[in-house]
């Protein structure tokens, strides 16, 4: 059983974005990258699923710039066995990575895709959902426990209300939630072995996919301040200041 | 123009967050038609027949709707798109999980979590966790949208519009609904509450967080919230993380006890009317969005503040 991981190459999840002064985007220049939080959690669960007996190989890919080699690294070094990197220096959006991806799955056949619920610089939450659709494959969102069987995987949803579980026939895409597991820190034997995994590197216009933007980025600004706020002594004073002037209670 | 606005709601009743996007359909257009998919969903399209300003409500059941599944409301909705020139699904974890199906079934860009509609191209959201606001002019013809409900105020409920009963196309037979364990609560919901208390990784456990949290929510009417490092140690339920991942609130009071104030959480509250922060670090960064701080030990404040309520008449 072949497992695909997409991964991306973030803002790193401790640091405050902050928007550039002409409003074109954030500045992301001298700015700590890393791979997406959600991203990791889908490679760790590849790997622990290839280090159950349930997969075989675990392939990673990323479609971003030259410095994703990066993240791709740090993938391998978790434990997938090879990665693919979609050069472009373009800014992807989810219909787009979704049909690169789709192009990939094409040559790779994969029996499961595992990616991020989402990417924390866009926030999309949407690239899974896009991908199984135009795959016309079952999809399994939010994912906090996956079990593989016999073509099939069994997955608990974190939904809200509870927790919902679903049985998909593969080939399916699953993505993961926070709750899935805590992904391992790779160290530094696999790094170093990581270093010797193939990774390929292919250039965006050589796929021949359409990834034209849909949405145009008028500006991007600053969210409104929250004025600063007062320190109280005790509990009551809290009490009487939510009461007489905030008005709250 | 017309919109279709895909309710949220749980087959037996109707969630706020659908007269929300409602609201948001509306900046778009007079034409608003809702869509309640689910199981046993007569009630619940009744009551979206009375959201001001709806047009039609079409009810369409079968038990894979009612269970939620993507696969479903694509079958369902992707026929349904030539009617209309949006979508407007509200971002809960339902809408996040088939809007974007739909979007590229009709291969067109989805536009998450949008908290403002401009013109009928132009619309602002959130990213970075919430620490930058993208204006995004769309040159789709469809537009297939993700509405963040707390943006939103809810539209009336003075409209009598009528319930069209439709037929729900068999979907394909790839996905199997197993089951699911729903957390009963007789609070009020997370993001429809007046008032949350939210608890984080400082109550330490699972016990200490019912006996901290929730008489003090109880005390004020207010929902449950958690920090994700709160949820992730067991202290709380999943569906009770408010966050960039997590829910979006923003309650006339949000109380945050033993929180941090991590970019995550703020994400999720910043936007709250009053913000109350309890942690007996005086540097903690919940304290740069609170309103009213109170540097202290929770175990001894939050007893004070029950006392201080009651005393208030609470
Ligand atoms: C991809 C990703 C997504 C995430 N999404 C979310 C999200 O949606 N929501 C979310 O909340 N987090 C999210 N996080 C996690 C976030 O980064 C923080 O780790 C988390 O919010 C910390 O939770 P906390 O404030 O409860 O714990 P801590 O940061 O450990 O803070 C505990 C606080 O309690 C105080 N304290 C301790 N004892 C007491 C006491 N006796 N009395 C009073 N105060 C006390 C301490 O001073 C401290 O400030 C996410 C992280 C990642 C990487
Ligand atoms: N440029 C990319 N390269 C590889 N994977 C990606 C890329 N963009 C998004 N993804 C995957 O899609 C998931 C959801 O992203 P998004 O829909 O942008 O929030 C991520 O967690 C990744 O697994």
């Amino acid at each position: 059983m072949k497992v695909l991981v997409p991964v991306k190459r973030v803002i790193d999840y401790n640091v405050k974005a902050r928007v550039k002064p002409d409003q074109t985007g954030v500045d992301l220049a001298n700015v700590k990258m890393s791979m997406n939080p959600f991203d990791e959690i889908a490679v760790e669960e590849a790997v622990r699923l290839k280090e159950k007996g349930a997969a075989t190989e675990v392939v990673a890919v990323s479609i971003g710039p030259v410095q994703a080699q990066e993240t791709l690294r740090t993938a391998l070094a978790m434990g997938a066995d090879r990665a693919i990197l979609i050069q472009t220096t373009d800014d992807l959006e989810p219909l787009a990575v979704a049909k690169v991806l789709q192009k990939i799955i094409g040559e790779e056949s994969p029996d499961v895709v595992i990616m991020g619920k989402q990417a924390i610089d866009g926030d999309n939450a949407a690239t899974g959902q896009m991908l199984a659709a135009i795959l016309g494959w079952p999809q399994a969102t939010f994912a906090s426990a996956v079990e593989l069987s016999a073509g099939k995987a069994k997955v608990t949803r974190e939904v809200d209300g509870g927790l919902q579980t679903l049985e998909v026939d593969l080939p399916a895409i699953v993505t993961a939630d926070l709750r899935l597991n805590e992904p391992r820190y790779a160290s530094l034997p696999n790094i170093m072995k990581a270093k010797k995994k193939p990774l390929d590197i292919k250039e965006l216009a050589s796929l021949g996919v359409d990834t034209a933007p849909r949405l145009k980025v008028v500006k991007v600004t600053e969210p409104p301040k929250r004025a600063g706020g007062v320190k109280v002594e005790t509990a009551a004073d809290l009490v009487m200041k939510l009461k007489t002037e905030a008005g709250v209670l | 123009m017309a919109v279709l606005v895909i309710a949220d709601h749980d087959n037996a009743s109707l969630k706020e967050d659908t007269a929300k996007t409602v609201t948001a359909a509306l900046k778009l257009s007079s034409d608003v038609d809702v869509l309640v998919a689910g199981q046993g969903a007569k009630a619940a399209a009744d009551a979206a027949a009375k959201i001001t300003g709806v047009r039609k409500v079409l009810l369409a059941e079968s038990a894979e709707l009612g269970q939620g599944l993507a696969e479903a409301f694509e079958a369902l909705v992707v026929p349904l798109a030539a009617n209309y020139d949006a979508i407007l699904t509200p971002s809960t974890s339902q809408g996040r999980n088939v809007s974007p199906r739909i979007a590229a079934k009709l291969d067109v860009a989805q536009i998450s979590d949008v908290i403002e509609v401009v013109d009928a191209n132009t619309f602002v959201r959130p990213i970075y966790a919430g620490n930058a606001l993208e204006t995004v002019q769309s040159s789709d013809a469809k537009k297939v949208i993700t509405v963040r409900p707390t943006a939103f105020k809810p539209a009336g409920d003075g409209g009598s519009a009528k319930v069209e009963t439709i037929a729900a196309p068999a979907a394909p037979a790839k996905t199997h609904f197993v089951g699911q364990q729903l957390v009963k609560s007789e609070r009020p919901e997370l993001t429809a509450a007046k008032i949350v208390v939210s608890g984080g990784r400082a109550m330490g456990s699972a016990e200490e967080f019912q006996k901290v949290i929730e008489p003090l929510a109880d005390k004020l009417g207010a929902a449950v919230g958690a920090s994700r490092a709160a949820v992730d140690a067991g202290y709380a339920p999943n569906d009770y993380q408010v966050g960039q991942t997590g829910k979006v609130v923003a309650p006339e009071l949000y109380i945050a006890i033993g929180i941090s104030g991590a970019i995550q959480h703020l994400a999720g509250m910043k936007d709250s009317k009053v913000i109350v922060a309890i942690n007996k670090d005086a540097d903690a960064p919940i304290f740069q969005v609170a309103d009213y701080g109170l540097v202290a030990d929770y175990k001894t404040a939050v007893p004070e503040l029950m006392d201080a309520l009651s005393k208030a008449g609470k």
